[in-house]
């Protein structure tokens, strides 16, 4: 295995039984979210054809939202004893820690998704007319969207003061595209009036530019004091 | 080597030229009051600070990105991930520095006086206990220079005494270390050098604490 796959398996796992122990990012993304649906299924009460053509928007920034919560909580437990410092020191280089902080988070935001997806559906009353299957590369390349920009933006923010409120700023505008993306292509497959192809490529096309350009500009943003 | 280092955080200005020659294994304890600047020195020379001017120059390189592999670096806060074991934490960070020997994170942690079996989380450590396991994750790679940031900081005397023992045969082994504190009264007889800091200069090094005992 080479180093960096070493190194980003050893931080991921590692994130990962930090998050087990503290469950800070899944309670707090699961219990927003699950707010986000019962406060939705009060304020509207769509038909089933209403559903569809709302769902798709009311799912994904839903999830957005719940993202949130979790990517500020990404770098808050390095920041906690300067744990980050000791990664700054060492050798491993500085793309282990974001693809696997990254991964982190996608692994945290599917979970969210997996569990809150039935509760959408049964409060919507959702039932797709388009190509379901398709459902699940717009949520994979949909989730990869948020988190890697997310975990990119999180990271900068980190040193400044109301990075909670910074992360949004920096991370809505430029997840623009790629919402949109999610949305059409969800709307699609719920109504089956259009084919999602088109949007779904989109989706590729961002997460390749940006997975990319974080990757290129991740070790000056580690290394910015 | 340091030449000329100056780093200004904002208007204030935390190293004002700093030169200085710090030979191969040998130990030196940094003084100085708070704020005189040793912290940033220190992490200057870990390259977590880069210098606003001037060049530092440790182990035949002017970048200590590239020799980062052989500092040992412990900081006044932990470093180390409060959710985890003692060992847990030293396990992940010997995977950062590719370290196959799985014997070796207990062996340090024996090394300090710890426990490697300590099932406790280092949150539930003692401050002086999450200190002793610090300097464990600083050593735990064999580094060439140890850059160490107040190591007997609510440590009690005797375990003090310990570390001071421990980083004397570091530096006995052809180690080069580096401790800045305020208890510098417990590395008299084993400092090779006192370094003086006041306001962000070095204005002294002795040999021995002489001008602290002088009014």
């Amino acid at each position: 295995m080479s180093l960096l796959s070493n190194i980003t398996a050893a931080t991921l796992a590692k994130d990962i039984r930090l998050e087990w122990r503290s469950k800070d990012a899944i309670n707090s993304m699961l219990f927003f979210a699950l707010l986000v649906v019962v406060v939705f299924s009060f304020s509207f009460d769509p038909l089933a054809e209403e559903s569809r053509q709302i769902a798709g928007g009311l799912i994904w920034v839903s999830f957005l939202f719940a993202a949130v919560v979790a990517l500020n909580q990404t770098w808050a437990r390095e920041i906690r004893n300067q744990v980050l410092d000791a990664y700054r020191v060492s050798p491993a280089p500085a793309n282990s820690l974001f693809l696997a902080k990254a991964l982190g988070n996608f692994i945290f935001v599917a979970i969210l998704e997996a569990l809150m997806t039935p509760l959408f559906v049964m409060f919507y009353k959702l039932r797709p007319l388009g190509p379901a299957w398709q459902l699940i590369p717009i949520a994979a390349l949909g989730t990869w969207a948020l988190v890697v920009n997310g975990t990119f933006f999180a990271a900068m923010s980190l040193r400044t003061r109301a990075r909670e409120i910074m992360l949004p700023l920096l991370l809505f505008p430029i997840s623009i595209p790629a919402l949109l993306a999610m949305v059409r292509s969800t709307t699609a497959i719920l109504t089956g009036e259009e084919s999602a192809k088109f949007w779904i490529v989109l989706l590729l096309a961002y997460d390749v530019v940006f997975t990319t350009g974080c990757l290129l500009l991740f070790e000056t943003v580690l290394q910015a004091e | 080597m340091v030449t000329d280092l100056v780093k200004q955080f904002g208007r204030f200005a935390a190293l004002r030229g700093v030169t200085a020659d710090f030979a191969a294994g040998r130990l030196y304890s940094i003084l100085g009051d708070n704020g005189a600047g040793k912290t940033t020195l220190l992490r200057t020379l870990a390259g977590l600070t880069p210098p606003t001017r001037g060049t530092i120059s440790m182990l035949g390189s002017t970048s200590a990105r590239a020799v980062c592999a052989q500092f040992g670096y412990m900081a006044h806060p932990s470093l180390l991930y409060d959710e985890m074991t003692g060992l847990e934490n030293l396990g992940y960070f010997s995977r950062l520095y590719a370290i196959r020997d799985e014997g070796r994170c207990k062996e340090v942690i024996t090394l300090v006086g710890l426990d490697p079996e300590l099932s406790r989380p280092v949150g539930q450590y003692s401050q002086g206990m999450r200190q002793r396991m610090s300097l464990a994750r600083a050593l735990l790679h064999d580094p060439r220079v140890l850059l160490l940031d107040e190591p007997f900081s609510n440590v009690d005397l005797h375990s003090a005494r310990e570390m001071v023992k421990l980083l004397g045969r570091m530096r006995d082994s052809g180690k080069t270390i580096f401790v800045v504190t305020h208890q510098a009264q417990l590395l008299e007889g084993t400092a090779d050098e006192f370094v003086w800091m006041q306001a962000g200069k070095i204005v002294d090094r002795t040999p021995s604490l002489e001008p602290l005992k002088t009014p």
